[in-house]
């Protein structure tokens, strides 16, 4: 929902997951010895002080002596990201530390953070290579198909709601507007790292920048929602809308399966299901016209109970204490909000309208919110180190 | 309402010996509890000095502290110790039922307490740990001095329904009566826990209690928070008495911290007190007071000393010269707040104040949403704060400018004494 770019974090967890290793620990720096590579970065140059390397763990101490903001990044051959560094400001030094195996690897330095950068060859040679755990294979193989079952399982549910608005079928719109969401807010992190989808199809009204047109440049759900709501009626132009939403999921629905996912970026993204919770669902912002936040809610804390299960074997090995008080706050908040279903089961998507909760209400929501996303922001460093 | 200003807190006359110690000879100072294994026992810091001894890795030279105030001691820092510039003071409600799990907290809370007042940084700091996980520290005290930073827990009455504690709970801690006047938002009030930080920065004030939070979450969670400045009172006498935003000296006779004697009848619970686990401790009462400072600053210069009973130039009593004249109580009016609140109208009621101004903005109206954050220690609520405040409640003029919006009350546990020590154990172990 917010239209944020592919989040940092995750493109660096991201990276340090395909080599399977522990990232940037100062204890790793005491191995590293000779496998430093002094990176020198200017506004035209990446000079390297060394090409080869041995195999294991690397540092890439870098200096920016250019004038502009850069970043650094080890990559494989083929582009794909072994590890990164963004935002290393002018006369400042990083270091940059990965595992990498025998081969051929670039590194990039991109000036002003644009563009391909300038790029030096360096060859790793020798020792063993790094093995990830098979089970975070399957977690994220597991994990990609969770995705594409949301995205699959959505498109229809979406249907049902565009055809309402197409048809200017005002309550029918309202009745299925929260459930064509779920499925997309379940997985949110994996549609946010395309970048370009999510500001389509989910922004808010304020997420608009200055000289956007509130009527021509906002598009998605949230657009629809307000016409439904507060307007109250369906024009040309809802219709319309209708029709791009569709569309716009569609693509949606095609790229998840290349979506770039890892071990620590599904960890990662669990966590940042519930920061937009923390955000945008406790203060009743998301929907503010329908009040349907608590169905939002529940979808992101499903997605991240989806991620968290997939990675659960692996980090209770490393850290079962984290593992424990996670299990314990995903059943605590689950229970919380089972308070608030209405009608039916616990398979019931409807929940209390989000304006009939009170202060007290929403302050124990944002209280489980807090207890659950603490720890889980601890769920990528218990995937990524391997325990003795 | 209250405590405004000083006399709330008159302490008897200090003796010659008493004397000797404000003048800074280190015979009373908090040498007193000097332990064997090295650690600073009852280490009230006093008359502005920087007191601190450490032992083992935690070890900060006195010296190069840049003004370290000792955690280990008989007594928990920040109440006798010389009141600092800032303030950030959270209460927290517990979230959690198992026992074990609260335990856990209160030691890691005190793991991290001791670090952060000795200027450390929390766990495994803010910078150079995984690339992957968030820091330990959240870092905005980096580079900073511990800038006396003294943090103090309390334990309020909900505490003791839970866990099963409520035969444990001490008699001294009541629920305070409903005073007149009182407009009360429950949402600034109560709590399970408190804890007070006090600090000449503020950044490290709110850098420690936002750690404690975030080390909480899951097992408490914050209910209400107050930032304080300016502070309101002292305890240290022979400093400059400071002034509360109506623009009066307050504190000019508060308990001194370097007062033992003073300290041991009226802010310590003494070993035959009761309960046992609370000697060396102490009970707080916090109150938000809102000020109406728009209408007092249109208030007569004449009506504002009447009403305070001192002038506001000097601070003197009615008809005396100099700020430390002992007041003469008759000439004031009836209704004036340093005869209201003096220990003579209150069966010697005396208790300690570290209270601090505060300004929250403005409130939507364009009034300042300002006042005076009070925070009172005492040996008992019953003869202490509630005394005090029934006599002002009713008479104080002082009141058409001053309303009570938030209220706690909370059991100070003793110091930890040592590095195995922890914040609670002589209730939980």
């Amino acid at each position: 929902m917010r239209p944020v770019r592919l989040p940092v974090a995750t493109a660096i967890a991201a990276a340090a997951a395909l080599t399977a290793v522990t990232g940037c620990t100062e204890k790793s720096d005491a191995k590293s010895g000779g496998n430093t590579v002094e990176v020198t970065a200017t506004d035209d140059k990446c000079e390297v002080s060394k090409t080869k390397l041995s195999s294991g763990h690397v540092e890439l101490a870098i200096e920016n002596k250019g004038s502009k903001v850069t970043e650094v990044y080890l990559l494989f051959p083929d582009d794909r990201i072994v590890s990164e560094r963004e935002n290393i400001g002018p006369g400042t030094k990083q270091k940059l530390t990965a595992e990498v195996k025998s081969g051929s690897y670039q590194i990039a330095c991109k000036p002003g953070m644009k563009g391909d950068g300038i790029r030096q060859k360096v060859t790793v040679s020798g020792g063993k290579a790094v093995k990830r755990d098979p089970r975070l294979d399957k977690a994220v193989a597991d994990y990609r198909a969770y995705a594409q079952e949301q995205a699959d399982a959505t498109l229809p549910k979406v249907k049902l709601f565009t055809d309402a608005v197409r048809e200017g079928d005002i309550e029918g719109a309202k009745k299925t507007y929260s459930n064509s969401r779920i499925g997309w807010e379940r997985t949110e992190p994996v549609a946010e790292s395309f970048g370009d989808i999510d500001p389509k199809v989910d922004l808010r009204e304020d997420g608009l920048e200055e000289g956007q047109d509130l009527e021509k440049d906002w598009t998605g759900w949230h657009r629809l929602e307000r016409a439904l709501w507060k307007d109250k009626k369906i024009g040309e132009r809802e219709k319309e809308l209708a029709t791009q939403l569709d569309k716009d999921l569609k693509d949606w629905q095609n790229r998840v399966g290349k979506a770039e996912i890892t071990p620590t970026s599904m960890a990662n993204g669990a966590k940042e299901l519930l920061d937009e919770v923390a955000t945008g669902k406790v203060t009743g912002e998301e929907e503010r016209y329908s009040h349907t936040d608590l169905v939002d809610f529940k979808a992101n804390v499903e997605g991240a109970e989806e991620a968290y299960g997939l990675l659960k074997a692996v980090a209770s090995e490393n850290d079962p204490a984290l593992t424990k008080e996670l299990d314990k706050q995903f059943a605590a908040l689950d229970k919380l909000l089972d308070k608030y279903r209405q009608g039916g089961g616990k398979d019931s998507y409807t929940f209390t309208s989000y304006d009939k909760l009170d202060k007290a209400d929403t302050k124990e929501l944002a209280d489980g919110v807090n207890a659950l996303a603490e720890p889980l922001s601890k769920l990528a460093a218990a995937v990524v180190v391997k325990s003795k | 309402m209250a405590e405004i200003t000083d006399d709330t807190g008159t302490a008897p006359v200090p003796d010659e010996a008493d004397k000797g110690a404000g003048s800074g000879s280190p015979s009373r100072r908090s040498l007193l509890g000097w332990g064997g294994a090295g650690l600073a026992l009852g280490a009230a810091v006093t008359g502005g000095a920087v007191a601190v001894a450490r032992s083992g890795d935690d070890a900060v030279p006195a010296a190069s502290a840049g003004g370290a105030v000792a955690f280990h001691g008989k007594h928990q820092a920040g109440i006798a110790t010389a009141v600092q510039d800032r303030l950030h003071f959270a209460a927290f409600d517990v979230k959690t039922d198992d026992r074990e799990q609260f335990v856990q907290l209160l030691k890691d809370w005190t793991k991290a307490a001791a670090r952060m007042t000795a200027g450390h940084q929390v766990g495994e700091g803010a910078f150079g740990g995984l690339a992957e996980a968030p820091p330990d520290d959240t870092g905005e005290a980096l580079g900073l001095k511990p800038s006396r930073l003294t943090l103090t827990i309390g334990f309020g009455p909900g505490l003791f329904e839970k866990f099963d504690l409520a035969d444990r709970r001490p008699e001294a801690l009541v629920d305070l009566p409903k005073f007149p006047g009182d407009n009360l938002d429950r949402s600034r009030s109560g709590g399970d826990l408190c804890v007070q930080a006090c600090a000449d920065d503020p950044q490290v004030a709110v850098h420690a209690i936002r750690n404690l939070a975030r080390i909480g979450f899951g097992k408490v969670a914050v209910r209400w928070s107050q930032l304080g400045f300016g502070k309101t009172s002292s305890t240290t006498p022979g400093a400059q008495t400071p002034r509360n935003l109506f623009g009066f000296k307050d504190g000019t006779r508060n308990v001194s911290g370097e007062d033992a004697s003073a300290l041991a009848k009226h802010v310590w619970v003494g070993e035959k007190d009761g309960p046992g686990w609370m000697a060396g401790g102490s009970y707080l009462v916090a109150r938000r007071i809102r000020m109406n400072v728009e209408t007092w600053d249109r208030t007569p210069l004449g009506e504002q000393e009447d009403i305070f009973g001192r002038d506001k130039g000097e601070g003197a009593p009615v008809g005396r010269a100099k700020e430390h004249d002992e007041p003469f109580l008759k000439a004031m009016k009836p209704d004036s707040h340093v005869r209201l609140a003096h220990p003579d109208t209150n069966d010697g009621a005396t208790i300690l104040r570290r209270g601090y101004s505060f300004t929250d903005g403005t409130d939507g109206l364009g009034r300042l949403d300002a006042g005076l954050f009070f925070l009172a220690y005492q040996r008992d609520v019953r003869t202490g704060f509630i005394p005090v405040q029934r006599t002002l409640s009713r008479s104080d003029t002082l009141n058409e400018y001053i309303q009570h919006v938030g209220s706690a009350v909370f059991a100070i546990p003793p110091g930890v004494r040592g590095k195995d020590d922890w914040w609670g154990r002589a209730l939980f172990g």
